[in-house]
């Protein structure tokens, strides 16, 4: 399972229209993500970081080329299928969180499970165990509103990782938070990567992300310039 | 279905005051359409039993040239029925004539019947009590308008079968309360002896009264008029009040489904981070539709669930004090009784909630539609319009 492939992307490119024209925000893309990799797709507004991990989660597909995720194409997927895929193999963490207002913390993280069709029993296992990885047991029964940026952006990194995804697609995660919550978040994250070998994959131009990611991917104009594998002197900070 | 049901009810407790206004309003709709047709229902009821008890009976065998609508008719319209005697049949005796109160003139239909009968609720005991040489009843109505009371005598003239002109005094032997007016306004009853006698019209009738027992045969000269279709006019006439009445109740129902539409419209716009959260976190657009739908069809369970709490009371007090009627409406010509009671049958009730629940869904859905077509990623960006 060590080098197996879960993300190949094969000559991707994504073109979107534009008034009479076309923009082409991703050109001839290849790369491939092996399970357990914490990897960022770095670059500049406009490069087609989010593109890329909107199509690799399904939510969009390419114009040409192919996007394989567990072994499914993107573009071969009805809508049905597609949820199922994001439902069972991926989580999403936003810029913004996205956290559901009028639920709780538990019932926000809870929420992908009920879609499972997990038991009450169980889900409550699980939910508080996810809830235990951010560090947020005491606060299942808080509303969003009542919670500081940094705690959100837990909560939706519960969210995304309660139901044990092979991938977590991270779009900015850090955007919205101070530097002291950026990397809490990130160590929250990267211990989550390395304890259950998810595939964490992030889009971001901040550099704290960075400092943590084992991969940095760079994006520029919608083609890939660089893509290096980071060798940090310490794993632990 | 019930995952859609729980988060239904989690947003609209979520979204307060704006889902109770919703729900108010559609309760108030919801009661009022069942008090409408519980009181029109009533009315029916109450006007079906008085109709049978006080003029229709189980039917009516009319002679065939008998034309309720004509009274010209009523100079042929007469006859003996073979064996009418051992049938369970009242027989009624219809002549014109004209009586005198007060130095006024009016014309009238006398109505002879047989004072043992039991068939109507009419209390013919009084004319066989009554000493008068010619007792006569009247109706509430014809005794207000003439001014009439009990024991009054009042001069009467009428033309026998051949065309000849006579006269007498009659005495108002009793005066009875009914709601029907097609037995009391312009009308006098006699003694069917009576009046056979004063017409030379021995054992003739223009219309027989069946009673519980009776089983009708064909007779010649004579057509039967079911109870059925002598209620049918009744029931059209009050069905038709039911449809104007359904106007009202319809402005009110279409002022809360607009209020439905409008707020699932507000808050797709509102909540497509929402939706594109749920996309994203693996449900399909049709779970979502779903999910929007079922919102607004709740608003009609918590109308029906609020409607009950307070409606049920309101309308089982309404049903035991009964809806006073104005006293005009007594003039109108047809069944009304003083104080009508609705009535609330199982099929109103559950035909209402299926209406209003139906009605709630299908303009929660018409605006939810929307969100199978959107992208996703605009939607989790807000960028919608």
């Amino acid at each position: 399972m060590a080098n197996e492939n879960i993300i190949t992307i094969k000559n991707l490119t994504k073109r979107f229209p534009v008034g009479n024209g076309e923009f082409t925000a991703l050109k001839e893309i290849n790369l491939g993500f092996e399970k357990g990799e914490f990897a960022g797709i770095v670059g500049p507004s406009g490069s087609g970081k989010t593109t890329l991990l909107n199509i690799i989660g399904s939510l969009d597909s390419p114009s040409e080329g192919q996007a394989i995720v567990m072994g499914k194409r993107i573009s071969e997927l009805s809508h049905k299928e597609s949820a199922m895929l994001r439902n069972k193999y991926i989580g999403f963490i936003f810029q913004v969180y996205n956290l559901l207002p009028v639920y709780t913390v538990y019932e926000n993280v809870e929420f992908s499970l009920i879609l499972q069709k997990i038991g009450a029993p169980e889900r409550k296992k699980m939910v508080m165990e996810a809830l235990e990885w951010v560090g947020l047991q005491d606060m299942a029964n808080k509303k969003p509103s009542k919670l500081s940026g940094g705690e959100g952006q837990r909560v939706a990194i519960a969210r995304a990782m309660v139901k044990k995804p092979m991938i977590v697609l991270a779009d900015e995660p850090t955007a919205n938070l101070d530097a002291k919550n950026a990397h809490a978040i990130m160590q929250t994250m990267k211990n989550l990567n390395k304890e259950l070998k998810t595939t964490f994959l992030f889009s971001t131009h901040d550099e704290k992300v960075m400092s943590y990611l084992d991969r940095i991917i760079y994006l520029d104009d919608g083609k890939v310039v660089k893509d290096e594998m980071i060798t940090h002197k310490t794993e632990s900070r | 279905m019930k995952l859609a049901f729980q988060l239904a009810y989690k947003n609209l407790m979520g979204a307060g005051l704006r889902t109770w206004l919703n729900v108010i309003v559609l309760s108030f709709a919801f009661v009022l359409i069942i008090f409408y047709n519980g009181l029109i229902d009533g009315w029916n009821k109450q006007a079906s039993v008085d109709g049978i008890k006080w003029e229709y009976g189980y039917g009516q065998l009319r002679h065939a040239d008998y034309d309720p609508m004509d009274p010209f008719t009523l100079q042929d319209a007469h006859g003996v029925l073979p064996g009418a005697s051992s049938q369970s049949l009242t027989p009624v005796l219809i002549s014109q004539a004209t009586i005198y109160p007060q130095g006024r003139m009016m014309s009238i239909a006398l109505k002879g019947i047989d004072a043992k009968q039991a068939t109507l609720k009419l209390p013919t005991n009084l004319l066989s009590e009554s000493k008068a040489d010619i007792p006569a009843i009247i109706g509430k109505r014809m005794a207000t308008s003439l001014n009439l009371e009990v024991g009054e005598e009042i001069l009467m003239r009428w033309r026998d079968k051949n065309g000849t002109f006579d006269a007498a005094n009659i005495t108002i032997a009793g005066i009875f309360d009914s709601h029907v007016p097609t037995i009391d306004a312009g009308q006098i009853w006699i003694p069917i002896d009576e009046l056979w006698q004063m017409t030379g019209l021995e054992n003739h009738a223009t219309m027989y009264i069946a009673g519980a027992g009776y089983e009708y045969k064909a007779a010649p000269g004579w057509k039967f008029e079911s109870q059925k279709s002598l209620l049918q006019e009744l029931t059209d006439i009050i069905e038709m009040k039911k449809v104007s009445g359904s106007i009202m109740y319809g402005l009110l129902m279409t002022i809360a489904l607009l209020a439905i539409f409008d707020t699932q419209v507000l808050s797709i716009f509102r909540r497509q981070r929402e939706i594109g959260t749920y996309i994203a976190m693996g449900m399909t657009r049709w779970q979502v539709v779903s999910l929007f739908t079922m919102e607004g069809s709740m608003y009609s369970f918590m109308a029906t669930i609020l409607g009950a709490i307070y409606g049920i009371p309101l309308l089982l007090f309404l049903a035991w004090k009964g809806i006073g009627m104005p006293a005009a409406s007594q003039e109108m010509g047809i069944i009304v009784a003083d104080r009508i009671h609705p009535v609330y049958g199982l099929g109103l009730v559950l035909g209402t909630v299926l209406l209003v629940v139906a009605a709630s869904t299908i303009v929660s859905f018409l605006p939810s539609r929307k969100i199978a077509k959107m992208n996703p990623i605009d939607a989790l960006k807000g960028k919608l319009q």
